[in-house]
């Protein structure tokens, strides 16, 4: 660490200031910024001409002049203390604790920047997390060491989903599985944070949960770091500790636009929307910090919330996170209007993982059987749905009809269920296959017919009339 | 000499000041670490290098070394089975000596210098070579023969050779003299620029097509050995399925696969799938036959980049040697926004969405890489190249998809909604085309059946006509249509469940030979055949609908295994015999 400060600066720009004749900078290099009044700031090195830097300063420029600063460079990269003492913890989207309770005697420091993991290096992610929920368990199915992003919009009941999540994920097959939670918000509002600060409390929790929060007040360069000191949390528990960690990540929406004002008041070239060109190549330093290690017991799930601008899935924050992580929860706000919780849209919802992490030995042998052929049976409800949208119901054949009857049910008791209801994996898929039965058995085309006779209910329709 | 030190640092674009001692396209060792960069733009100002590495830690004064050579792939035995980063680093290595985390400035040599070869001679001192002639053979895996040859600028006598017998990639097994006296080392590998094409003797016309297994590829849109095709689609319509399937299942010798800025864990899946699937033609595991190039979205955006040249100069070699490779590459957008970045901090004018205006000539100089070669040892050899394509917001509007199909000849566009009805593989019939058609029709007629091309203009004949009435459809109901037009979405439909749906998680389903692909044609047209007159004649759909035909049919890629065509025979039979019953 060199002990040399700079005074003064020579151009202040947003939140990214120069100096001149600095020689000795390296790339990415930490920066401390003192202000005549004694408060400090930090920053980080983002560019280099010759003996000119640039820093991006995390706590924004506002009260910064040409004169009344002393520069100092840390000579390392952007770091946080590291300890199994975090769990429990609240931080700062910068990684300083704000709970009041001191700073955390670090066992080693982490570089936030983290390293790409070697592909050779990584287990391919095959064991399950059951959710109880059982649009996710049967349908999209979340594994352990995936990247699983829920893409929603204003008002819409993601945190709600979120907290259920955390609350109800179990780890099945092993007794003595360690299992916490990091918890990063990027620009929520007080309320939000506040509401899952609360859920994690309420369900006791609290204490194998880490958080950084970012609130939307809170400065925007400082959103930047957030998921970065979340995950170098994350990894270090999981692969030092052996812990499986959980991580959510709300709202990438928030952090992409900070990103984006960074990259305009840096003068970069825009992509689309604005957003910068690297916007792919950043979202994927973080989603790709998902997964296992070779030898290490942990893993790190990441659940990345995002609100799509005017719900529209082509924007570029949900599109080029799709093409990262490995499938997606979509929420329908139709299903939310008609007052479905959890309104998941099971068409577009996809996890690309489950094919090799169900079935015998993990969930039970008929499970890709039955979620094939809902997913199939569902689809065609909507082509019923929109030619009775057209001509009418009581004019739809027979067939159509049934059809219909088949995704109110399906929507009704499948996807429907309750804030508090926690529905065993043999209960998910036997209600599948006690849906699928209100369909004739010819319909049913994606099954083979020895799993189909042994499954398909005969008076499945009664059942649910009784239900209901 | 002044020693070249780094003068700014933005990303992973460095520059160094007032210097000439670079040249364009020239390797170079940057800073203390030895970060492997290139040279991207010299001017008598700055010299402007991209950076494979992460840059994080770099200061400017540090030193710049030139290496006097361009990015070059290293060529041998070896390549085969291993797993590369985008400048052909061996991740294993890496892992070896940096841990489960990449660190910048692990130089590892590409090929294991300690591995022995059993090395077979193939030319004797006195023999005259030129370029491209095969010195020496060895096997590499127990499904490719490795031959080494003679560098293609190379040409002169051989002046001694080593024994058979066993040596590593670096030792000299043969010396040769040109015509000027000078005397060349051979080893048993060589190095090439990965951005300049190997030469050939010259291209030869298509003619055999690339068989994939895959029903809607192989009958309705076939590509070439040595064609190109391009595979796009939004995020879950299954380009990463696609390109792994045929990966696993088509009839190339060698498949390079190259995952370019795409997921960590998909990498991982094909390392342990491949070694799990055994090859239906040579018996032995699929990695026998495979190389994969794995420069991950979160590995240095640079090697991106170069990960897609380093995969099509492997394919090269192994085509000069004779083999027909198939390139895999996913994705190629990745690898156009890779070029979008570097262009970005270099300050280029943009043209379309930022994209710089060369995008179009550097997609097109890769796909022109493919082609059926008469290669420099007189043998036939070919590369295919595969390139998906992610369009953003799913729109094939965009710069990279609409470029890449300027350059292509088979266009296999995947479909959102197919994929959310989990229809696989989701290519729409509708969107996409194969200009191949034509050239390989003979190889059709003789191969398969004289009848196969024709029964594939009737398969797309009768779904061209469902795409029409199911727009009527969609308006007032199916009940209005005339019978023999509820006939042609009945058999529309058994086309498209029966036939194009294919499911890959099924043992005999996953992979499909072209002679029962033509008998499958068959029987749904013989189906068609007979129902016609009958519902002319003023028999319901419904009657023929209740016969169970169109159930029994639907499951037969389930029920005939790939090995018993005979079976299909009782299909007919059977439309026969329960037809017969109607018409009376």
């Amino acid at each position: 660490m060199s002990n040399i400060q700079f005074t003064g600066l020579s151009e202040i720009n947003g939140p990214l200031i120069a100096l001149d004749h600095v020689p000795e900078v390296s790339y990415e290099e930490m920066v401390e910024i003192v202000l005549d009044d004694g408060s400090s700031r930090f920053g980080r090195v983002v560019q280099i001409e010759g003996e000119k830097a640039i820093v991006q300063v995390f706590e924004g420029t506002t009260g910064i002049s040409l004169h009344n600063t002393r520069t100092r460079f840390l000579g390392h990269p952007m770091q946080i203390p590291l300890s199994t003492e975090l769990l429990g913890r609240v931080f700062s989207g910068s990684g300083t604790p704000i709970d009041g309770l001191g700073d955390v005697y670090a066992e080693r420091y982490g570089d936030v920047n983290g390293r790409p993991l070697n592909p050779v290096s990584r287990t391919y992610p095959r064991n399950y997390i059951n959710t109880g929920i059982s649009t996710i368990d049967c349908m999209t199915t979340l594994i352990r060491g995936q990247k699983l992003p829920i893409f929603s919009g204003s008002g819409m009941s993601h945190n709600k989903l979120a907290v259920q999540i955390v609350r109800q994920a179990q780890i099945t097959g092993e007794e003595d599985a360690k299992f916490c939670v990091i918890f990063a918000a990027m620009g929520v509002t007080n309320d939000v944070a506040e509401y899952f600060r609360r859920s994690f409390e309420q369900s006791g929790v609290m204490s194998r949960v880490v958080m950084f929060l970012n609130l939307s007040n809170d400065p925007i360069i400082e959103r930047i770091l957030t998921p970065k000191c979340a995950l170098t949390a994350a990894e270090y528990l999981a692969f030092e500790h052996d812990m499986h960690v959980l991580v959510i990540l709300t709202d990438i929406t928030s952090y992409c636009e900070a990103l984006r004002e960074f990259s305009s008041s840096k003068g970069e070239i825009p992509g689309r929307k604005g957003y910068p060109g690297y916007l792919y190549s950043d979202l994927a330093s973080l989603y790709e910090r998902a997964g296992i290690v070779k030898g290490r017991k942990g893993s790190v799930t990441q659940i990345p919330i995002l609100t799509m601008p005017n719900d529209d899935i082509t924007h570029p924050v949900p599109d080029l996170t799709g093409y990262i992580t490995e499938g997606q929860i979509v929420l329908d706000r139709s299903l939310e209007q008609s007052g479905c919780y959890p309104p998941i849209g099971v068409l577009p919802s996809l996890s690309r993982l489950m094919k090799d992490g169900v079935g015998a030995g993990y969930t039970r042998e008929d499970h890709s059987a039955v979620t094939n052929q809902l997913f199939a049976s569902y689809a065609k409800v909507q082509d019923a749905r929109a030619l009775a949208s057209v001509i009418g119901e009581e004019e739809l054949s027979k067939v159509d009809r049934m059809y219909m009857e088949f995704g109110r049910m399906f929507e009704k008791f499948f996807v429907s269920q309750g804030v508090n209801e926690n529905r065993t994996i043999e209960q998910t898929l036997d209600l599948g296959w006690r849906l699928l039965s209100l369909l004739p058995m010819e319909e049913l085309d994606r099954v083979d017919n020895a799993i189909l006779k042994q499954h398909y209910v005969g008076n499945a329709a009664e059942s649910f009339r009784e239900a209901e | 000499m002044n020693q070249n030190v780094i003068y700014s640092i933005n990303g992973p674009v460095v520059t160094v000041k007032d210097t000439a001692d670079f040249t364009m396209m020239e390797m170079v060792y940057v800073g203390e670490k030895h970060l492997i960069g290139e040279v991207i733009s010299i001017t008598t100002k700055a010299t402007t290098i991209q950076v494979y590495e992460e840059t994080t830690g770099l200061r400017p004064g540090e030193p710049v070394e030139p290496t006097g050579m361009p990015l070059c792939a290293t060529l041998g035995p070896g390549i085969i089975r291993n797993i590369f980063d985008g400048i052909e680093r061996p991740l294993k290595d890496i892992a070896a000596i940096s841990g489960h985390f990449i660190a910048e400035g692990s130089n590892v040599p590409s090929l294991d210098p300690n591995q022995k070869w059993q090395v077979t001679l193939k030319v004797k001192a006195g023999d005259t070579v030129t370029g491209g002639q095969i010195y020496a053979t060895c096997p590499e895996t127990p499904v490719v023969e490795h031959r080494c040859m003679v560098p293609p600028d190379l040409s002169g006598t051989i002046s001694w050779t080593a024994p058979d017998g066993e040596y590593t990639v670096n030792d000299v097994v043969a010396k040769l003299t040109d015509k000027k006296g000078v005397e060349h080392s051979l080893t048993l590998c060589q190095r090439w620029p990965i951005r300049q094409p190997r030469p050939v003797q010259r291209r030869l016309p298509i003619s055999r097509p690339l068989i994939t297994g895959q029903r809607v590829i192989d009958t309705l849109f076939p590509i070439a050995k040595g064609g190109t095709a391009a595979v796009p689609g939004g995020f879950g319509t299954g380009k990463t399925m696609t390109q792994h399937q045929i990966a696993k299942w088509c009839d190339a010798d060698i498949i390079v696969y190259v995952g370019c800025g795409e997921r960590g864990n998909e990498m991982t899946q094909v390392l342990e799938e491949f070694s799990e699937l055994i090859d239906p033609r040579t018996q032995k595991p699929l990695t026998d036959r495979t190389v994969l190039i794995a420069n991950t979205s979160n590995m240095p955006v640079a090697a991106r980049e170069a990960s897609i040249y380093t995969g099509v100069t492997l394919a090269e070699y192994y085509r000069d040697m004779g083999y027909h490779v198939a390139v895999m590459a996913d994705s190629t957008s990745r690898w156009a926004e890779a070029l979008r970045e570097i262009s970005g901090r270099l300050e280029e004018m943009p043209a379309e969405e930022g994209f710089p205006a060369y995008l179009p000539s550097r997609i097109s100089q890769f796909y022109e890489r493919a082609g059926y070669m008469l290669t420099k040892c007189d043998k036939e050899g070919s590369v295919s190249i595969i390139g998906a394509v992610s369009p953003q917001g799913a729109d094939f509007s965009e710069p990279v998809t609409q470029n890449t199909k300027r350059f292509v000849r088979c266009f296999w566009a995947l479909d959102k909604n197919l994929a959310y009805a989990r229809h696989y593989a989701a290519i729409n019939w509708n969107l996409s085309y194969s200009e191949y058609l034509d050239d390989l029709a003979d190889w059709y007629d003789r191969e398969v059946n004289p009848q196969f091309i024709e029964y594939r203009r009737q398969i797309t004949a009768l779904l061209g006509e469902e795409s029409q009435l199911m727009e009527i459809v969609k308006l007032i109901g199916a009940d209005v249509l005339p019978d023999y037009q509820k006939l042609v979405l009945e058999v529309a439909k058994l086309i498209r469940v029966g036939f194009l749906q294919q499911n890959a998680f099924h043992k005999d389903d996953t992979y499909v030979p072209m002679p029962k692909q033509f008998r499958m044609m068959e029987v749904i047209l013989y189906l068609y055949k007979k129902a016609l007159p009958l519902v002319n004649s003023g028999v319901p759909v419904t009657f023929i609908s209740e016969t169970g035909l169109f159930d029994t049919i639907v499951k037969m890629k389930y029920e005939v295994p790939n090995d018993h065509m005979e079976l299909f025979d009782h299909y007919f039979t059977e439309i026969d015999e329960k037809l017969s019953k109607l018409a009376r």
